[in-house]
């Protein structure tokens, strides 16, 4: 038989370790949506005295890259400190796992997402955010590196679909280069709304598509 | 890796091939390989030659057509793209530059619509409803003196819902416009005679029905102006030049032949079953496309808050191959256009199984499966954000 993964991510897609939720984590976050096909959630709780992570699960609505990611992240993570688990790349991931499609990368790269915006989240909720940096036309394009052009598979920002940015007085205005009616146009503002809106100093956040 | 044992249930994607058909076929590949030759020619050629005829005759005749009106192709992708882009070029300068489609048509002649639009062809998608059926007012009203093509598939590929083509081919018809329909999936399976629906051009083909992969054909009705597809020699009447295919020919033939009404109604009850049990005993789960109204082949259901990519791998280390209308199995990692067409969204897309029977699935197959299902699909909605916020 002839399968399209390597056999540890086949292992950890048919046992995956550390599935679940935490109540009351200490930091939580979801990245993805149903519209591009996945969709990772990640719950950790930390050691305080060590800033270490002393528990960490996942959830997964995902193919197979994204459930075994998901799983071999957590192993990789836990009992780490706090900034040693943000600095886990995609590659260590995907080398942990024996290696992943190409093709597949958006589908992985979530769930390392979903690990770093849970101890963002965490330092957030506990105060430790060491500088609130105002929010810029450039802070505003990495966000959009996270939405995802259901279309292609890779973000808007790479595949160009971000046609102009504003940052004015805490208003964002966003224009995405696709008609209002398209397949995805109300799908791709929910996500873009979902990533801009958290953002300390932003007020309100308008998407618009090009007539 | 788990289960030695192999499932075949992706009919709709290719069959396999039956030996019957392999045993028609051998003899023109070794003994009488000759090319089809004038009737001046030398015996061995003429011989082909009726070989090939006997072969067309057997296929029209499965439509109700005269044998001068079916011409072969390399399968239902060249038989489509002929069918558009054939009538395209023939009126698109006489008559006008109008095609109607449905949305949800196979990708041939989504794609060669397409292809047309970006030509300066102006083309309607007709939209679908919930269970996948054209609208026939709609269809009515968007007929106009420049249309020159209808195309509206006979069933569906994904959903197997069956549309009233009957009804669509006297609309056409009455408006005078030519009406092809892509019969891929029903073909041999659900009733198609040209004497009785007036259809122009149909598309057929033999990997569905246990033929040879490579040969299909397109149903051309006498006096149907379409233009030269092929440039080359005068075969297939003219319109595709090229060496004929008289093995693939002489299996197409056989392959009709051996399919039976009864074997047709055992891949129906199988249908049936699987429908009926998967939505009795998994929760959550949809079946896509008309209950009755479908490809007796089909069954096609989405299981909610999980992803079809992770169903059909898990599914494939127990031996079954099925096919999904999830983003991630795809090449494009689109969702099924077909699902969104029919309202669902991306979670009813991405978490569609398409299960499609042929000749050599039976019953203990299904059941297999659905007891498959039963244990995978609790795991991955374990799994699954979605599943427990659904549930809170």
């Amino acid at each position: 038989m002839r399968f399209p993964y390597s056999e540890t991510v086949l292992e950890h897609f048919r046992h995956p370790h550390n599935v679940g939720k935490i109540d009351n984590p200490d930091g939580k976050a979801m990245e993805g949506s149903p519209a591009c096909g996945d969709m990772v959630a990640v719950y950790i709780n930390v050691d305080p005295k060590t800033n270490t992570l002393s528990d960490i699960k996942f959830e997964s609505y995902g193919c197979a890259s994204n459930i075994a990611t998901g799983s071999i992240i957590t192993e990789l993570a836990k009992g780490k400190t706090l900034d040693e688990a943000k600095k886990i790349t995609w590659k260590e991931a995907s080398d942990a796992l024996g290696g992943l499609p190409k093709i597949k990368a958006h589908c992985s790269v979530l769930a390392i997402e979903g690990l770093r915006s849970a101890i963002e989240n965490y330092e957030e909720r506990h105060g430790l955010v060491k500088e609130k940096k105002p929010t810029t036309v450039e802070v505003v394009r990495k966000r959009l590196k996270k939405v995802m052009n259901p279309m292609a598979g890779l973000d808007l920002v790479r595949t160009n679909l971000v046609r102009d940015i504003e940052v004015k007085d805490g208003a964002v205005r966003v224009v995405v280069d696709l008609p209002p009616d398209h397949q995805f146009a109300a799908a791709i503002k929910e996500e873009i709304t979902e990533k801009i809106e958290p953002l300390w100093d932003v007020k309100e956040v308008a998407v618009e598509f090009m007539a | 890796m788990l289960d030695r044992r192999q499932v075949y249930l992706d009919n709709s994607a290719v069959t396999r091939l039956d030996e019957r058909v392999l045993e028609a076929m051998k003899p023109y590949f070794f003994d009488k390989y000759a090319v089809a030759t004038s009737e001046f020619a030398y015996s061995q050629g003429i011989e082909a030659r009726e070989i090939l005829d006997g072969a067309r005759e057997a296929l029209a005749a499965a439509l109700g057509a005269a044998s001068g009106e079916l011409i072969f192709t390399s399968g239902s992708t060249e038989s489509s793209n002929i069918a558009l882009k054939g009538v395209a070029l023939a009126l698109g300068n006489s008559k006008g530059k109008h095609i109607i489609v449905s949305k949800i048509e196979d990708f041939p002649v989504l794609h060669s619509a397409r292809a047309l639009e970006k030509q300066g062809f102006r083309v309607t998608y007709l939209d679908v409803d919930s269970d996948g059926f054209v609208n026939l007012d709609k269809l009515r009203d968007s007929i106009t003196n420049e249309t020159i093509l209808v195309s509206i598939q006979h069933a569906n590929q994904e959903i197997g819902t069956i549309q009233d083509i009957a009804s669509i081919g006297r609309i056409c018809g009455e408006k005078g416009t030519l009406f092809h329909t892509d019969a891929t999936h029903t073909f041999t399976r659900v009733p198609l005679d040209v004497r009785r629906i007036p259809v122009d051009l149909i598309t057929v083909s033999a990997h569905t029905i246990h033929g040879p992969k490579g040969i299909g054909a397109l149903y051309v009705r006498q006096g149907t102006r379409i233009a030269k597809w092929v440039d080359g020699g005068f075969q297939e009447f003219d319109l595709r030049a090229g060496l004929e295919n008289i093995p693939g020919a002489v299996g197409f033939a056989k392959a009709v032949e051996l399919v039976t009404p009864e074997e047709t109604k055992r891949l129906q009850s199988m249908r049936d079953r699987i429908i009926d049990r998967i939505l009795a005993e998994i929760p959550d789960t949809t079946l896509n496309g008309h209950r009755w109204k479908r490809l007796p082949q089909n069954a096609n259901i989405s299981f909610h808050f999980i992803e079809g990519e992770s169903i059909t791998l898990h599914l494939d280390m127990h031996g079954f191959a099925v096919s999904t209308g999830s983003a991630c199995f795809s090449r494009s990692l689109e969702g099924s256009h077909v699902i969104f067409g029919i309202g669902g969204d991306h979670e009813r897309a991405h978490g569609s199984i398409r299960f499609t029977f042929g000749r050599y699935n039976t019953m203990e197959d299904v059941d297999a499966v659905v007891q498959t299902l039963a244990e995978v699909v609790p795991e991955l909605r374990n799994i699954s954000p979605l599943g427990k916020r659904n549930k809170e």
